[in-house]
């Protein structure tokens, strides 16, 4: 290549020599022109990605050290190791390896334990932040796409949690895959085969942990990673959004500068996420294989539970009886060359609940954009009350996966509060269907009481707890206006209302405008109108809070 | 906010719902800066700085606590050293961590500059180059040539629909066709039931009523290959009750000898071990998802996930007085599947 320009810019210290050394090889300066002082709001409700990118960096890191030491194969062999129970035990060389990283590499428990916590802390933070977002209306325009890689993001943290959970071997992760084994075999026409394909004949065979490793370390991690480029690159593309405040709009983003603050915060963020993580694993056991014992088809522990992150899907397996009033939910379909099952008492509960969570959490920002008729960009987000029909959908939708989740543990419930199994299954079938209805009601009256709270601080003032004494006797409580800013976020908000449906081109509203302008009032049809300057001037006719204004507090009163 | 007149053809009607700019407060702007201690005081930023580096120091110590634990600790083949090494290296590295992270954190809240800043947000696309685009796209499909030659179209379409099929061939060798494994065990005429694990017979005159055995057949212990395989399907429990408590359907009613009774210990759910023995209420319990089998109605379902009962091993007694089976399953165990009848 021919040479470029002689640049004129000589650096003294070395550091500067070191740095326009590569500046000028892959042109750094651009990066940190737009990056180096780019704008992030804060919230503490924006930390949960965080945390999600931050437990994943640790489960990278303490992954690597464990696959230097475990061995995924089947084979069989007999325990040589420090833990005296098992000594010439029976057992794969994947658990022999997996209880030799415990006892006999110094540190290996550790770091099992923080792999384990990490992984666990992962997933919540993926939920966590995505409930975040939905209930702040994140999932807007223009953001709808980011919103879906979010949910495959969620997916892939539940399959890379359950495919390191099988992989040790040990009692309670053979028997997880032996539940995913009849899962399977429920599938009609292809599951038997796919049972056979995936665990290299009979369960459960001396393939499984095997492949399961090459998912676990391979394949899933590099597509979460891509997925978290993705993810991270739209960010950049869109800029974070912000709650709504003084200064806020949809047209800016205020915050803080990328340097120093904002990365010194997230940078220090990151280890204290390590830190925390190090702690629990320091503390709490978690998943002391050596107590469950090699993978046996016959023994299995009562109250077992699988990762929290799958206990809903197991939660619906409990709870789908296998006969309902007297009706069996097997089948026996006479064809022409013969009978076939369908095994509807695991098929339904392990598809259903999931098809329906998960299609409504990939669908819903389009739902929302189609119903609301709102094709605006919007960076600000929404607090949830003044989204009081959305925030209703999303806790309908949190109680139904809670009651999913409660009932993978129905057999702790039982023992633990002495009540009847039975019953408590009885109680959480009931709340599968009503809990999502109550929840939806409830949420959306509080959303609508809290609105209502906003508007009456933004028009009287906040309470002080002074009570006076009037000349004529009436004691009433002095309520401190609110300044400017204060106010501003109680009343800086939109309330649409609902919208009729619109003709077309031929006059003639049809019939999937009727139904968006019915779900329009289903949406809009309660409503609390933010405050307005014309009714806090009214308020402020009536003479006691005027009258009574104490001077001495040093709150901004709005002029009147 | 409030002026979204940026123009999208959609969004009249929301704006138009809500209220007029005069109608609603003015946003008065970012709030003043409040100074924090540090920026008036410089003693309180002296003293700010002195606990980063006390934070800091705090994560130098849990570095050296670490190497402590790592070669300190002796590990002697007991679970209580394993403990409190791993208890200690955690401590170490989570004050290594914690006190970096958090000694990070307060200077950039007590130090750095704590202005809020704002920045203008730019438009996603914008409509120049949206006419680019579309004009580069015409532009190389027109040089391809690709609306004009139908041909070449369609044979690639073809081409690519069919490429990936070997690809997913190719896992037809993951594992063998199902065939009928699923419908037999290794029990068969004769096989003696005997103890899981230990492989010891078991006499009928040892079996007490109320008693439950776990129960493997005889020879699995001394499989060298297939050996899980064999026994995730044949693992039986075995119990006796009143005679008079069994309540055999027509072919059953020699399937038992003297109330003892052999299930498949495979849940007909998906597949856990039915391990738990209610003795009074002669009901077996799923400790996965809690199906519930009666012992005195053939193992029928009353309650939990499970649709069909467990399946019976019949069995006899041989010359010796040692439990055997009658003959295999007369039916598959563990969950259903599609091509079970």
């Amino acid at each position: 290549m021919s040479a470029v320009t002689e640049t004129t810019y000589t650096p003294e210290t070395s550091v500067g020599r070191i740095t326009n050394f590569v500046d000028e090889r892959v042109g750094g300066s651009g990066i940190l022109r737009e990056f180096g002082r780019k704008v992030f709001p804060d919230h503490w409700s924006f930390m949960f990605g965080e945390v999600a990118l931050y437990s994943f960096v640790i489960l990278l890191l303490s992954g690597t050290f464990l696959t230097f030491f475990f061995d995924p194969s089947m084979a069989e062999t007999h325990y040589n190791g420090s833990f005296v129970p098992l000594k010439g035990v029976e057992m794969s060389v994947a658990y022999n390896s997996s209880l030799n990283i415990s006892f006999d590499i110094r540190g290996g428990l550790f770091m099992r334990q923080v792999h384990h916590w990490a992984a666990l802390l992962f997933v919540a933070s993926v939920s966590v932040h995505m409930l975040r977002v939905f209930f702040t209306g994140a999932f807007r325009k223009p953001r709808e796409m980011n919103w879906v890689v979010g949910g495959v993001l969620v997916i892939l943290s539940m399959a890379a949690g359950f495919t390191g959970y099988s992989l040790p071997d040990d009692l309670l992760s053979g028997n997880g895959l032996r539940i995913i084994d009849g899962v399977i075999k429920s599938i009609p026409i292809i599951g038997t085969y796919i049972s056979f394909f995936l665990f290299g004949g009979e369960f459960p065979g001396t393939h499984i942990i095997g492949r399961l490793f090459t998912l676990h370390i391979l394949l899933i991690p590099a597509v979460i990673l891509l997925m978290i480029a993705i993810h991270l690159f739209m960010v950049v593309v869109h800029k974070h959004t912000q709650y709504p405040g003084p200064g806020r709009n949809d047209h800016n983003v205020v915050g803080y500068p990328l340097g120093p603050v904002y990365a010194a915060k997230a940078g220090g963020f990151f280890f204290i996420v390590f830190g925390v993580v190090a702690f629990m694993a320091a503390a709490f056991t978690i998943n002391p294989i050596w107590n469950y014992g090699p993978y046996d088809p016959s023994p299995v522990s009562a109250g077992t539970q699988p990762d929290w992150y799958i206990g809903w899907v197991d939660g619906a397996l409990r709870l789908m009886p296998g006969w309902l009033f007297g009706f069996p939910l097997e089948w026996h379909i006479p064809f022409p060359w013969g009978v076939n099952t369908l095994t509807l008492n695991v098929l339904l509960p392990a598809l259903v609940p999931a098809g329906i969570v998960f299609t409504v959490l990939f669908t819903y920002p389009w739902l929302e954009r189609w119903i609301t008729r709102d094709n605006r960009e919007h960076h600000v987000l929404d607090r949830p009350r003044n989204a009081p029909t959305r925030t209703a959908i999303g806790m309908a939708g949190f109680v139904f996966y809670c009651v999913l989740w409660a009932a993978a543990s129905s057999d702790l419930i039982a023992t633990h509060f002495f009540v009847s199994l039975n019953d408590v299954t009885y109680w959480l079938r009931g709340l599968f269907f009503l809990g999502p209805i109550l929840a939806f009601i409830a949420t959306k009256r509080i959303a609508l009481a809290l609105q209502r709270k906003d508007r009456e601080i933004a028009l009287h003032g906040r309470e002080t707890g002074r009570i006076v004494r009037l000349p004529h006797g009436e004691f009433i409580e002095v309520h401190a206006q609110l300044d400017d800013y204060k106010r501003y976020k109680l009343v800086g908000f939109e309330s649409p209302e609902p919208m009729p449906g619109i003709p077309n081109s031929k006059g003639i509203v049809t019939k999937s405008e009727k139904r968006r302008a019915a779900l329009s009032r289903f949406f809009f049809e309660d409503r609390v109108a933010p405050a307005t300057p014309a009714e806090l001037e009214a308020g402020h006719g009536h003479a006691e809070h005027e009258a009574i204004d104490p001077a001495n507090h040093d709150a901004k009163s709005i002029s009147h | 906010m409030g002026d979204h007149g940026d123009g999208h053809s959609e969004q009249g009607a929301v704006a138009k719902a809500g209220q007029s700019v005069a109608e609603k407060f003015q946003d008065p702007g970012i709030p003043p800066h409040r100074p924090r201690l540090a920026d008036k005081d410089p003693r309180a930023a002296k003293r700010a700085e002195r606990q980063v580096a006390i934070l800091f120091g705090i994560s130098v110590l849990g570095t050296l606590l670490f190497f402590w634990a790592y070669f300190g600790v002796r590990l002697d083949q007991t679970v209580a050293t394993l403990r409190l090494q791993n208890l200690l290296l955690g401590l170490g590295t989570g004050f290594a961590m914690l006190g970096i992270g958090t000694g990070i954190v307060h200077w950039a809240k007590a130090l750095m500059p704590d202005h809020e800043v704002s920045e203008e947000r730019h438009e996603i696309r914008s409509e120049a180059d949206r006419v680019a685009a579309v004009k580069i796209v015409d532009e190389i499909l027109d040089e391809t040539g690709i609306k004009r030659r139908p041909l070449i179209r369609n044979t690639l379409i073809g081409a690519v629909a069919l490429a990936p099929l070997p690809a997913i061939a190719m896992f037809r060798d993951l594992g063998p066709l199902p065939a009928n494994a699923l419908s037999h065990t290794m029990w068969k005429e004769g096989t003696r039931l005997v103890h899981d694990p230990t492989g010891t017979p078991i006499k009928a005159s040892d079996v007490t009523i109320g008693s439950a055995f776990h129960v493997i057949p005889d020879g699995l212990n001394e499989m060298t290959e297939g050996k899980l395989e064999a026994k995730a399907k044949a693992v039986v429990l075995l119990m006796r009750l009143n005679p008079e408590l069994l309540h055999p359907s027509a072919g059953r009613e020699d399937w038992s000898h003297d109330g003892i009774v052999a299930y498949s210990k495979i849940c007909t759910h998906v597949g856990c071990p039915v391990a738990l023995y209610e003795q009074q209420t002669h009901h077996l319990l799923c400790p996965c998802h809690q199906s519930t089998f009666d012992l005195t109605q053939e193992c029928k379902v009353i309650f939990g996930p499970a649709n069909r009962p467990l399946p019976q091993l019949p069995i006899k007694i041989d010359s010796e007085g040692y439990l055997v089976a009658q003959s295999d399953f007369h039916e598959p165990v563990g969950p259903s599947f599609w091509e079970r009848s």
